[in-house]
Protein backbone atom coordinates (compact mmCIF):
# COMPACT_ATOMS: atom_id res chain seq x y z
CA UNK A 1 0.00 0.00 0.00
CA UNK A 2 2.85 2.37 0.82
CA UNK A 3 4.96 1.51 -2.34
CA UNK A 4 1.63 2.19 -4.49
CA UNK A 5 1.41 5.81 -2.19
CA UNK A 6 4.53 6.41 -3.07
CA UNK A 7 4.53 5.61 -6.29
CA UNK A 8 1.51 7.90 -7.10
CA UNK A 9 3.18 11.14 -5.12
CA UNK A 10 6.62 10.78 -7.77
CA UNK A 11 4.06 10.91 -11.02
CA UNK A 12 2.57 14.48 -9.09
CA UNK A 13 6.14 15.34 -8.63
CA UNK A 14 6.88 14.56 -12.25
CA UNK A 15 3.62 16.16 -13.58
CA UNK A 16 4.06 19.17 -12.41
CA UNK A 17 5.30 21.83 -14.62
CA UNK A 18 8.08 23.61 -14.22
CA UNK A 19 8.00 27.48 -14.05
CA UNK A 20 10.51 28.25 -16.77
CA UNK A 21 10.57 25.71 -19.40
CA UNK A 22 13.23 26.62 -22.17
CA UNK A 23 15.28 24.45 -24.78
CA UNK A 24 18.13 25.09 -26.79
CA UNK A 25 17.33 24.31 -30.86
CA UNK A 26 20.04 23.30 -33.07
CA UNK A 27 21.62 25.65 -35.39
CA UNK A 28 20.28 25.89 -38.86
CA UNK A 29 23.48 26.98 -40.63
CA UNK A 30 23.70 24.62 -43.59
CA UNK A 31 23.52 26.75 -46.97
CA UNK A 32 22.43 26.28 -50.41
CA UNK A 33 25.73 24.86 -52.85
CA UNK A 34 27.17 26.48 -55.57
CA UNK A 35 26.50 24.61 -58.26
CA UNK A 36 29.79 24.75 -60.42
CA UNK A 37 30.96 26.92 -62.82
CA UNK A 38 28.58 27.98 -65.64
CA UNK A 39 25.72 27.16 -63.25
CA UNK A 40 23.33 30.12 -61.61
CA UNK A 41 24.68 31.50 -58.48
CA UNK A 42 23.15 30.41 -55.08
CA UNK A 43 24.15 33.75 -54.15
CA UNK A 44 20.08 34.77 -54.26
CA UNK A 45 18.66 31.62 -52.87
CA UNK A 46 21.02 31.76 -49.61
CA UNK A 47 20.10 35.48 -49.04
CA UNK A 48 16.77 35.38 -49.28
CA UNK A 49 15.69 32.10 -48.50
CA UNK A 50 16.76 31.19 -45.23
CA UNK A 51 14.94 34.08 -43.13
CA UNK A 52 11.73 31.33 -42.65
CA UNK A 53 12.91 27.76 -42.74
CA UNK A 54 16.32 25.78 -43.35
CA UNK A 55 17.70 24.87 -46.22
CA UNK A 56 15.48 20.83 -46.27
CA UNK A 57 12.24 22.98 -47.28
CA UNK A 58 13.85 23.05 -50.71
CA UNK A 59 15.67 20.51 -50.98
CA UNK A 60 13.57 17.62 -49.93
CA UNK A 61 11.02 18.30 -52.81
CA UNK A 62 10.26 15.90 -55.57
CA UNK A 63 11.06 17.08 -59.35
CA UNK A 64 9.22 20.08 -59.81
CA UNK A 65 8.64 21.73 -63.32
CA UNK A 66 10.61 25.19 -63.99
CA UNK A 67 7.38 26.48 -63.94
CA UNK A 68 6.43 24.94 -60.63
CA UNK A 69 9.36 26.32 -59.37
CA UNK A 70 8.66 29.91 -60.19
CA UNK A 71 5.29 29.47 -58.91
CA UNK A 72 6.66 28.38 -55.63
CA UNK A 73 9.10 31.39 -55.28
CA UNK A 74 6.16 33.75 -56.40
CA UNK A 75 4.10 32.03 -53.50
CA UNK A 76 6.85 32.82 -50.92
CA UNK A 77 6.88 36.58 -51.91
CA UNK A 78 3.37 36.82 -52.50
CA UNK A 79 1.48 34.90 -49.21
CA UNK A 80 4.34 34.72 -46.92
CA UNK A 81 5.86 38.05 -47.90
CA UNK A 82 9.08 37.16 -48.54
CA UNK A 83 10.94 40.15 -49.18
CA UNK A 84 12.64 39.56 -52.81
CA UNK A 85 12.96 41.52 -55.71
CA UNK A 86 12.71 40.74 -58.99
CA UNK A 87 16.08 40.06 -59.86
CA UNK A 88 16.56 37.60 -57.05
CA UNK A 89 13.34 36.27 -57.90
CA UNK A 90 14.93 35.26 -61.38
CA UNK A 91 18.44 34.17 -60.12
CA UNK A 92 16.42 31.59 -57.47
CA UNK A 93 14.56 29.80 -60.10
CA UNK A 94 17.53 29.65 -61.85
CA UNK A 95 19.30 28.32 -59.08
CA UNK A 96 16.18 26.03 -58.23
CA UNK A 97 15.95 24.83 -61.67
CA UNK A 98 19.71 24.06 -62.34
CA UNK A 99 19.95 22.31 -59.27
CA UNK A 100 16.72 20.13 -59.73
CA UNK A 101 17.89 19.12 -62.96
CA UNK A 102 21.19 17.95 -61.95
CA UNK A 103 19.85 15.94 -59.01
CA UNK A 104 17.86 13.76 -60.78
CA UNK A 105 17.62 11.22 -63.73
CA UNK A 106 14.69 9.61 -62.09
CA UNK A 107 10.91 9.76 -63.64
CA UNK A 108 10.10 13.21 -63.16
CA UNK A 109 6.22 12.90 -61.88
CA UNK A 110 4.00 15.57 -62.37
CA UNK A 111 3.03 18.50 -59.45
CA UNK A 112 1.32 21.11 -59.60
CA UNK A 113 0.78 21.82 -56.15
CA UNK A 114 2.34 22.96 -52.89
CA UNK A 115 0.86 23.07 -49.68
CA UNK A 116 1.80 23.48 -46.01
CA UNK A 117 0.52 20.48 -43.31
CA UNK B 1 19.46 8.72 -20.92
CA UNK B 2 21.15 11.58 -20.63
CA UNK B 3 23.97 9.51 -20.81
CA UNK B 4 23.19 7.80 -23.90
CA UNK B 5 22.54 10.73 -26.01
CA UNK B 6 25.91 12.45 -24.55
CA UNK B 7 27.32 9.12 -25.77
CA UNK B 8 25.67 9.42 -29.11
CA UNK B 9 26.42 12.63 -29.49
CA UNK B 10 30.13 12.53 -28.67
CA UNK B 11 30.36 9.24 -31.16
CA UNK B 12 29.15 11.42 -33.93
CA UNK B 13 31.30 14.37 -33.68
CA UNK B 14 34.02 12.49 -32.58
CA UNK B 15 33.77 9.42 -34.89
CA UNK B 16 31.47 8.79 -37.64
CA UNK B 17 32.09 11.05 -40.62
CA UNK B 18 28.68 13.01 -42.01
CA UNK B 19 28.21 10.58 -44.48
CA UNK B 20 28.07 7.99 -42.32
CA UNK B 21 25.49 9.16 -39.51
CA UNK B 22 22.43 7.27 -39.24
CA UNK B 23 19.92 7.86 -42.08
CA UNK B 24 17.14 6.53 -43.27
CA UNK B 25 15.33 5.66 -46.88
CA UNK B 26 11.66 6.66 -46.60
CA UNK B 27 11.35 5.19 -50.26
CA UNK B 28 9.48 8.33 -51.64
CA UNK B 29 8.76 7.40 -55.33
CA UNK B 30 11.61 9.31 -57.26
CA UNK B 31 13.09 10.67 -54.16
CA UNK B 32 14.79 12.28 -52.83
CA UNK B 33 14.59 10.10 -49.67
CA UNK B 34 16.92 9.87 -47.64
CA UNK B 35 16.45 11.39 -44.30
CA UNK B 36 18.93 11.68 -41.48
CA UNK B 37 17.93 10.20 -37.81
CA UNK B 38 18.49 13.51 -35.34
CA UNK B 39 19.49 13.21 -31.53
CA UNK B 40 19.99 17.00 -31.68
CA UNK B 41 16.50 18.35 -30.45
CA UNK B 42 16.01 18.33 -26.63
CA UNK B 43 13.60 16.20 -25.19
CA UNK B 44 13.85 13.79 -28.44
CA UNK B 45 15.54 11.16 -29.82
CA UNK B 46 15.68 8.98 -33.02
CA UNK B 47 13.81 11.01 -34.76
CA UNK B 48 13.62 11.41 -38.61
CA UNK B 49 14.96 14.54 -39.74
CA UNK B 50 12.44 16.79 -42.12
CA UNK B 51 13.39 20.01 -42.03
CA UNK B 52 15.62 21.64 -39.43
CA UNK B 53 13.86 25.33 -38.57
CA UNK B 54 11.60 25.43 -38.11
CA UNK B 55 11.42 21.97 -37.12
CA UNK B 56 9.80 18.80 -38.57
CA UNK B 57 10.60 15.76 -37.20
CA UNK B 58 8.96 12.71 -37.87
CA UNK B 59 8.17 9.15 -35.93
CA UNK B 60 10.40 6.19 -37.71
CA UNK B 61 7.48 3.70 -38.25
CA UNK B 62 8.87 1.34 -35.74
CA UNK B 63 7.78 3.37 -33.10
CA UNK B 64 4.32 2.22 -33.18
CA UNK B 65 5.08 -1.60 -32.72
CA UNK B 66 6.27 -0.99 -29.48
CA UNK B 67 3.18 0.05 -27.75
CA UNK B 68 -0.45 2.17 -28.98
CA UNK B 69 0.94 5.14 -26.96
CA UNK B 70 3.43 6.81 -28.60
CA UNK B 71 6.45 8.48 -25.98
CA UNK B 72 6.59 11.78 -25.72
CA UNK B 73 10.48 11.30 -26.94
CA UNK B 74 9.42 9.78 -29.96
CA UNK B 75 6.04 11.83 -30.98
CA UNK B 76 6.30 13.73 -34.33
CA UNK B 77 7.06 17.59 -34.41
CA UNK B 78 5.53 20.43 -36.82
CA UNK B 79 5.55 23.76 -37.14
CA UNK B 80 4.90 26.34 -39.88
CA UNK B 81 6.72 29.33 -38.20
CA UNK B 82 9.49 30.27 -35.58
CA UNK B 83 8.44 29.50 -32.18
CA UNK B 84 9.26 30.83 -28.18
CA UNK B 85 12.39 28.23 -27.33
CA UNK B 86 11.56 29.50 -23.55
CA UNK B 87 8.40 29.36 -21.93
CA UNK B 88 7.53 31.45 -18.20
CA UNK B 89 4.48 28.73 -17.06
CA UNK B 90 3.95 31.11 -14.20
CA UNK B 91 3.29 34.52 -16.29
CA UNK B 92 1.63 32.47 -19.22
CA UNK B 93 -1.83 33.59 -19.89
CA UNK B 94 -4.59 32.56 -21.96
CA UNK B 95 -6.56 34.77 -23.59
CA UNK B 96 -10.08 34.35 -24.43
CA UNK B 97 -11.93 37.54 -26.03
CA UNK B 98 -13.92 38.30 -29.66
CA UNK B 99 -17.72 37.74 -29.18
CA UNK B 100 -17.91 36.81 -25.23
CA UNK B 101 -19.39 38.52 -22.44
CA UNK B 102 -16.62 38.68 -19.72
CA UNK B 103 -13.18 38.69 -21.91
CA UNK B 104 -10.30 36.10 -20.33
CA UNK B 105 -6.90 36.36 -19.29
CA UNK B 106 -6.00 32.25 -17.14
CA UNK B 107 -3.45 31.71 -15.60
CA UNK B 108 -2.06 27.49 -15.93
CA UNK B 109 -3.29 27.48 -12.21
CA UNK B 110 -6.99 28.60 -13.10
CA UNK B 111 -7.39 26.14 -15.98
CA UNK B 112 -5.74 23.58 -13.10
CA UNK B 113 -8.89 24.31 -10.91
CA UNK B 114 -11.39 23.90 -14.14
CA UNK B 115 -12.63 20.04 -14.46
CA UNK B 116 -9.86 17.67 -15.32
CA UNK B 117 -10.68 15.22 -18.47
CA UNK B 118 -8.41 12.86 -19.89
CA UNK B 119 -8.73 11.45 -23.78
CA UNK B 120 -6.74 8.84 -25.77
CA UNK B 121 -6.55 10.36 -29.40
CA UNK B 122 -4.36 10.15 -32.39
CA UNK B 123 -2.70 13.51 -33.53
CA UNK B 124 -2.17 13.31 -37.52
CA UNK B 125 -0.74 16.02 -39.60
CA UNK B 126 -3.08 16.58 -42.61
CA UNK B 127 -0.37 16.05 -45.22
CA UNK B 128 1.12 12.72 -43.15
CA UNK B 129 2.09 10.53 -46.05
CA UNK B 130 2.78 13.15 -48.69
CA UNK B 131 6.08 12.36 -50.08
CA UNK B 132 3.88 8.77 -50.86
CA UNK B 133 1.95 10.42 -53.31
CA UNK B 134 1.81 9.99 -57.04
CA UNK B 135 2.26 11.97 -59.03
CA UNK B 136 4.07 13.38 -56.18
CA UNK B 137 3.38 17.15 -54.63
CA UNK B 138 5.13 19.81 -53.30
CA UNK B 139 4.74 20.30 -48.99
CA UNK B 140 6.82 18.57 -46.18
CA UNK B 141 7.67 15.16 -47.68
CA UNK B 142 6.52 13.23 -44.95
CA UNK B 143 6.36 9.18 -44.99
CA UNK B 144 3.58 7.47 -42.04
CA UNK B 145 5.00 9.15 -39.48
CA UNK B 146 3.75 12.46 -38.92
CA UNK B 147 1.23 11.28 -36.54
CA UNK B 148 1.28 9.92 -32.64
CA UNK B 149 -1.16 8.76 -30.76
CA UNK B 150 -1.45 10.12 -26.54
CA UNK B 151 -3.04 10.21 -23.55
CA UNK B 152 -4.47 13.80 -23.21
CA UNK B 153 -4.74 16.04 -20.21
CA UNK B 154 -6.71 19.22 -19.53
CA UNK B 155 -9.68 20.86 -19.44
CA UNK B 156 -12.86 20.93 -21.90
CA UNK B 157 -12.70 24.17 -24.65
CA UNK B 158 -16.04 24.30 -23.50
CA UNK B 159 -16.01 25.02 -19.99
CA UNK B 160 -13.58 28.09 -20.81
CA UNK B 161 -15.49 29.33 -23.29
CA UNK B 162 -18.65 28.67 -20.44
CA UNK B 163 -16.66 30.74 -18.26
CA UNK B 164 -15.93 33.53 -20.97
CA UNK B 165 -19.68 33.53 -21.54
CA UNK B 166 -20.30 33.18 -25.47
CA UNK B 167 -22.87 35.84 -26.81
CA UNK B 168 -25.52 35.75 -29.23
CA UNK B 169 -24.41 35.65 -32.62
CA UNK B 170 -20.94 34.02 -32.05
CA UNK B 171 -20.47 31.41 -34.93
CA UNK B 172 -16.40 30.13 -34.53
CA UNK B 173 -13.80 30.28 -32.22
CA UNK B 174 -10.16 30.80 -33.33
CA UNK B 175 -7.37 29.87 -31.48
CA UNK B 176 -3.96 31.27 -32.52
CA UNK B 177 -0.36 30.50 -30.33
CA UNK B 178 3.19 31.61 -29.54
CA UNK B 179 4.45 31.29 -32.98
CA UNK B 180 4.85 34.01 -35.18
CA UNK B 181 5.82 34.54 -38.77
CA UNK B 182 9.58 36.36 -38.97
CA UNK B 183 8.34 38.80 -41.87
CA UNK B 184 5.90 41.49 -41.05
CA UNK B 185 2.59 40.77 -42.59
CA UNK B 186 3.04 37.26 -42.98
CA UNK B 187 -0.03 35.41 -42.49
CA UNK B 188 -0.21 34.44 -38.67
CA UNK B 189 -0.92 30.81 -37.61
CA UNK B 190 -4.49 30.28 -36.64
CA UNK B 191 -7.47 27.76 -37.25
CA UNK B 192 -10.84 27.84 -36.42
CA UNK B 193 -13.74 25.68 -35.41
CA UNK B 194 -17.46 25.91 -35.76
CA UNK B 195 -18.88 27.04 -32.39
CA UNK B 196 -20.95 23.82 -31.77
CA UNK B 197 -17.92 21.86 -32.60
CA UNK B 198 -15.82 23.87 -30.14
CA UNK B 199 -18.46 23.44 -27.70
CA UNK B 200 -19.23 19.62 -28.01
CA UNK B 201 -17.58 18.68 -24.59
CA UNK B 202 -14.56 16.53 -26.19
CA UNK B 203 -12.66 19.08 -27.97
CA UNK B 204 -9.81 19.84 -25.31
CA UNK B 205 -7.23 22.03 -24.39
CA UNK B 206 -3.85 20.24 -22.71
CA UNK B 207 -1.56 20.84 -20.82
CA UNK B 208 -0.25 17.17 -20.25
CA UNK B 209 0.47 14.34 -22.28
CA UNK B 210 0.72 10.66 -21.74
CA UNK B 211 1.20 11.80 -17.64
CA UNK B 212 3.87 14.65 -18.51
CA UNK B 213 3.74 17.98 -19.69
CA UNK B 214 3.74 18.33 -22.91
CA UNK B 215 7.32 18.80 -24.89
CA UNK B 216 7.78 22.40 -25.32
CA UNK B 217 8.24 21.05 -28.96
CA UNK B 218 4.69 19.72 -29.08
CA UNK B 219 3.30 22.65 -27.68
CA UNK B 220 4.15 23.49 -23.96
CA UNK B 221 2.36 24.52 -21.91
CA UNK B 222 -0.93 24.32 -23.86
CA UNK B 223 -2.67 23.10 -26.87
CA UNK B 224 -5.48 22.47 -28.16
CA UNK B 225 -6.81 18.87 -29.15
CA UNK B 226 -9.49 18.17 -31.49
CA UNK B 227 -10.47 14.23 -31.45
CA UNK B 228 -11.09 12.69 -34.45
CA UNK B 229 -9.56 16.00 -36.51
CA UNK B 230 -6.36 16.45 -37.95
CA UNK B 231 -3.96 18.19 -36.55
CA UNK B 232 -4.09 21.37 -38.26
CA UNK B 233 -6.42 22.55 -36.03
CA UNK B 234 -4.60 21.13 -32.52
CA UNK B 235 -2.76 24.35 -32.49
CA UNK B 236 0.37 24.52 -30.21
CA UNK B 237 1.85 26.94 -27.36
CA UNK B 238 -2.72 28.05 -27.49
CA UNK B 239 -2.40 31.52 -26.03
CA UNK B 240 -5.27 32.90 -27.72
CA UNK B 241 -9.41 31.72 -28.25
CA UNK B 242 -11.34 34.80 -30.48
CA UNK B 243 -14.90 33.98 -30.09
CA UNK B 244 -16.22 34.93 -33.74
CA UNK B 245 -19.22 36.40 -35.13
CA UNK B 246 -18.67 35.71 -38.41
CA UNK B 247 -16.84 32.56 -40.43
CA UNK B 248 -12.74 32.95 -40.10
CA UNK B 249 -11.27 34.20 -43.30
CA UNK B 250 -8.09 34.19 -42.08
CA UNK B 251 -5.10 32.43 -44.72
CA UNK B 252 -4.62 29.44 -42.86
CA UNK B 253 -8.42 28.95 -43.12
CA UNK B 254 -9.67 30.22 -46.05
CA UNK B 255 -6.56 29.41 -48.38
CA UNK B 256 -4.74 26.76 -47.22
CA UNK B 257 -5.48 23.66 -46.19
CA UNK B 258 -8.06 23.12 -48.30
CA UNK B 259 -9.51 19.41 -49.94
CA UNK B 260 -11.48 18.98 -53.13
CA UNK B 261 -15.02 19.56 -51.99
CA UNK B 262 -15.51 15.25 -53.35
CA UNK B 263 -16.96 12.59 -51.15
CA UNK B 264 -13.26 11.17 -50.09
CA UNK B 265 -11.34 14.49 -50.86
CA UNK B 266 -10.05 13.10 -53.99
CA UNK B 267 -9.87 14.65 -57.43
CA UNK B 268 -8.22 13.48 -60.14
CA UNK B 269 -4.83 14.97 -61.14
CA UNK B 270 -4.49 17.59 -63.42
CA UNK B 271 -7.88 18.70 -62.96
CA UNK B 272 -7.92 22.86 -63.17
CA UNK B 273 -9.83 24.15 -60.96
CA UNK B 274 -12.83 22.71 -58.35
CA UNK B 275 -14.31 23.33 -55.27
CA UNK B 276 -12.66 23.19 -52.04
CA UNK B 277 -13.90 22.95 -48.49
CA UNK B 278 -11.31 22.77 -44.92
CA UNK B 279 -9.72 19.42 -43.90
CA UNK B 280 -11.51 18.27 -41.16
CA UNK B 281 -12.38 14.65 -40.45
CA UNK B 282 -9.92 11.61 -40.66
CA UNK B 283 -10.47 8.80 -41.89
CA UNK B 284 -9.88 4.91 -40.97
CA UNK B 285 -6.01 3.92 -41.29
CA UNK B 286 -3.90 0.95 -40.56
CA UNK B 287 -0.02 -0.11 -40.36
CA UNK B 288 1.57 -3.00 -40.35
CA UNK B 289 4.33 -2.16 -37.57
CA UNK B 290 6.34 -5.20 -37.04
CA UNK B 291 8.16 -5.64 -40.23
CA UNK B 292 10.02 -3.07 -42.63
CA UNK B 293 8.95 -2.06 -46.09
CA UNK B 294 11.67 -4.30 -48.11
CA UNK B 295 13.23 -6.97 -45.42
CA UNK B 296 14.05 -10.21 -46.01
CA UNK B 297 11.86 -12.64 -43.16
CA UNK B 298 13.02 -15.77 -42.38
CA UNK B 299 10.55 -18.39 -44.04
CA UNK B 300 7.88 -19.82 -41.13
CA UNK B 301 5.15 -21.77 -41.49
CA UNK B 302 3.22 -19.66 -38.89
CA UNK B 303 4.31 -15.79 -39.95
CA UNK B 304 3.25 -13.43 -36.78
CA UNK B 305 2.67 -9.94 -38.24
CA UNK B 306 0.80 -6.90 -36.14
CA UNK B 307 0.47 -3.36 -36.29
CA UNK B 308 -1.80 -0.46 -35.52
CA UNK B 309 -5.21 0.77 -36.63
CA UNK B 310 -7.03 4.16 -36.31
CA UNK B 311 -10.28 4.61 -37.23
CA UNK B 312 -10.02 8.43 -37.62
CA UNK B 313 -12.76 10.11 -36.90
CA UNK B 314 -14.96 6.37 -35.18
CA UNK B 315 -13.32 3.52 -33.30
CA UNK B 316 -11.46 0.56 -35.04
CA UNK B 317 -13.92 -1.95 -35.70
CA UNK B 318 -12.00 -4.67 -37.55
CA UNK B 319 -8.41 -5.03 -39.61
CA UNK B 320 -8.17 -7.97 -41.58
CA UNK B 321 -4.37 -8.33 -43.21
CA UNK B 322 -3.43 -9.83 -46.94
CA UNK B 323 -0.17 -11.95 -47.41
CA UNK B 324 -0.68 -11.71 -50.78
CA UNK B 325 -1.29 -8.25 -52.31
CA UNK B 326 -4.91 -7.99 -51.41
CA UNK B 327 -5.94 -11.03 -53.23
CA UNK B 328 -7.23 -12.69 -49.73
CA UNK B 329 -8.00 -11.45 -46.46
CA UNK B 330 -8.08 -12.86 -42.67
CA UNK B 331 -8.87 -11.12 -39.84
CA UNK B 332 -6.52 -9.81 -37.21
CA UNK B 333 -7.12 -9.95 -33.89
CA UNK B 334 -7.71 -6.72 -32.23
CA UNK B 335 -5.48 -5.60 -28.89
CA UNK B 336 -7.28 -3.35 -26.38
CA UNK B 337 -9.99 -0.84 -26.61
CA UNK B 338 -8.39 3.12 -25.55
CA UNK B 339 -10.98 4.54 -26.98
CA UNK B 340 -12.42 5.47 -30.46
CA UNK B 341 -9.79 8.19 -31.20
CA UNK B 342 -6.98 5.99 -30.13
CA UNK B 343 -4.56 3.80 -32.06
CA UNK B 344 -5.67 0.36 -31.77
CA UNK B 345 -2.94 -3.03 -31.76
CA UNK B 346 -3.62 -5.75 -34.10
CA UNK B 347 -1.81 -9.16 -34.81
CA UNK B 348 -2.79 -11.95 -36.89
CA UNK B 349 -1.01 -15.46 -38.13
CA UNK B 350 -0.48 -15.66 -42.06
CA UNK B 351 1.11 -19.16 -43.75
CA UNK B 352 3.60 -17.05 -46.63
CA UNK B 353 5.44 -18.90 -49.23
CA UNK B 354 9.27 -18.64 -50.34
CA UNK B 355 9.82 -15.05 -52.26
CA UNK B 356 8.34 -11.57 -52.74
CA UNK B 357 5.55 -11.09 -51.39
CA UNK B 358 3.24 -8.17 -50.43
CA UNK B 359 1.73 -7.73 -46.86
CA UNK B 360 -1.41 -5.49 -46.38
CA UNK B 361 -3.57 -4.63 -43.63
CA UNK B 362 -7.11 -2.74 -43.83
CA UNK B 363 -9.42 -1.45 -41.28
CA UNK B 364 -12.66 -0.53 -41.04
CA UNK B 365 -14.02 1.71 -38.50
CA UNK B 366 -17.25 1.80 -36.33
CA UNK B 367 -18.72 4.02 -38.62
CA UNK B 368 -18.66 1.52 -40.80
CA UNK B 369 -15.67 3.07 -43.38
CA UNK B 370 -12.99 0.42 -44.95
CA UNK B 371 -10.10 2.07 -46.36
CA UNK B 372 -9.62 1.97 -49.90
CA UNK B 373 -7.47 -0.23 -51.79
CA UNK B 374 -6.70 2.24 -54.49
CA UNK B 375 -5.53 5.86 -53.49
CA UNK B 376 -6.80 8.73 -53.90
CA UNK B 377 -5.27 11.81 -55.02
CA UNK B 378 -5.34 15.77 -54.43
CA UNK B 379 -3.06 18.67 -54.88
CA UNK B 380 -2.77 19.23 -51.00
CA UNK B 381 -1.37 15.65 -50.41
CA UNK B 382 -3.75 15.62 -47.72
CA UNK B 383 -6.17 12.88 -46.40
CA UNK B 384 -4.35 9.91 -47.42
CA UNK B 385 -6.24 6.85 -45.95
CA UNK B 386 -5.57 3.96 -48.43
CA UNK B 387 -4.56 0.33 -47.82
CA UNK B 388 -0.29 0.62 -47.77
CA UNK B 389 0.98 -2.62 -49.62
CA UNK B 390 4.39 -3.18 -47.52
CA UNK B 391 6.62 -6.11 -49.78
CA UNK B 392 8.82 -8.32 -47.90
CA UNK B 393 11.49 -10.97 -49.29
CA UNK B 394 10.36 -14.86 -47.13
CA UNK B 395 13.68 -16.59 -48.01
C1 LIG C 1 8.73 35.03 -45.11
C2 LIG C 1 8.97 33.64 -44.83
C3 LIG C 1 9.50 32.78 -45.96
C4 LIG C 1 10.57 33.02 -46.79
C5 LIG C 1 11.54 34.20 -46.76
C6 LIG C 1 10.62 31.91 -47.69
N1 LIG C 1 9.66 31.00 -47.39
FE1 LIG C 1 9.39 29.20 -48.30
N2 LIG C 1 7.87 28.78 -47.00
C7 LIG C 1 7.40 29.62 -46.01
C8 LIG C 1 6.34 28.97 -45.32
C9 LIG C 1 5.55 29.54 -44.14
C10 LIG C 1 6.17 27.70 -45.90
C11 LIG C 1 5.21 26.58 -45.46
C12 LIG C 1 5.94 26.00 -44.29
C13 LIG C 1 5.45 24.72 -43.73
O1 LIG C 1 4.61 24.04 -44.34
O2 LIG C 1 5.98 24.37 -42.65
C14 LIG C 1 7.17 27.61 -46.96
C15 LIG C 1 7.34 26.50 -47.77
C16 LIG C 1 8.23 26.40 -48.81
C17 LIG C 1 8.34 25.27 -49.71
C18 LIG C 1 7.52 23.97 -49.64
C19 LIG C 1 6.34 23.99 -50.56
C20 LIG C 1 5.25 24.94 -50.12
O3 LIG C 1 4.87 25.78 -50.96
O4 LIG C 1 4.80 24.87 -48.96
C21 LIG C 1 9.32 25.58 -50.60
C22 LIG C 1 9.79 24.72 -51.77
C23 LIG C 1 9.81 26.90 -50.26
N3 LIG C 1 9.15 27.36 -49.16
C24 LIG C 1 10.80 27.56 -50.96
C25 LIG C 1 11.26 28.84 -50.65
C26 LIG C 1 12.21 29.57 -51.47
C27 LIG C 1 12.83 29.07 -52.74
C28 LIG C 1 12.40 30.76 -50.83
C29 LIG C 1 13.22 31.94 -51.31
C30 LIG C 1 12.61 32.66 -52.41
C31 LIG C 1 11.59 30.78 -49.64
N4 LIG C 1 10.89 29.60 -49.57
C32 LIG C 1 11.54 31.82 -48.73
C33 LIG C 1 7.88 30.87 -45.72
C34 LIG C 1 8.94 31.49 -46.34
Amino acid sequence: MRGVLIVAGLLLVAAAPPRIVAISLPAATAMFAELGPGQPSADAINNNCLACHSTEMVLNQPHLTPAEWAGEVTKMRQVYKAPVSDADAAAITAWLVAHDARRRPETPPKSPAKSPG
Amino acid sequence: MTDRRQFLALTAAGLAAPALAASTDLRLPGGPSRRPLTEAFPGKRGMILQRTAPPLLETPLSVFNAGVFTPNDRFYVRWHWPFPTEIDAGAFRLTVDGHVERPLALSLADLARLPQVEIAAVNQCSGNSRGLFEPRVAGAQWAHGAMGNALWRGVRLKDVLDRAGVRAGAVAVRASGLDAPPVDEAPDFAKSLALDHARDGEVMLATHMNGAPLPLLNGFPLRLVVPGWFSTYWVKMLDRLEVLDKPDDNYWMAKAYLVPDTADGGIAPGTASFPRRPISRMGPRSFITSVAAGARVPLRPDYALGGIAMGGDAGVARVEVSGDGGANWVDARLGLDMGRYSFRRFDAVLQPARGAAVLMARCTSTAGVTQPLTGLWNPGGYMRVQVEPLPVDFV
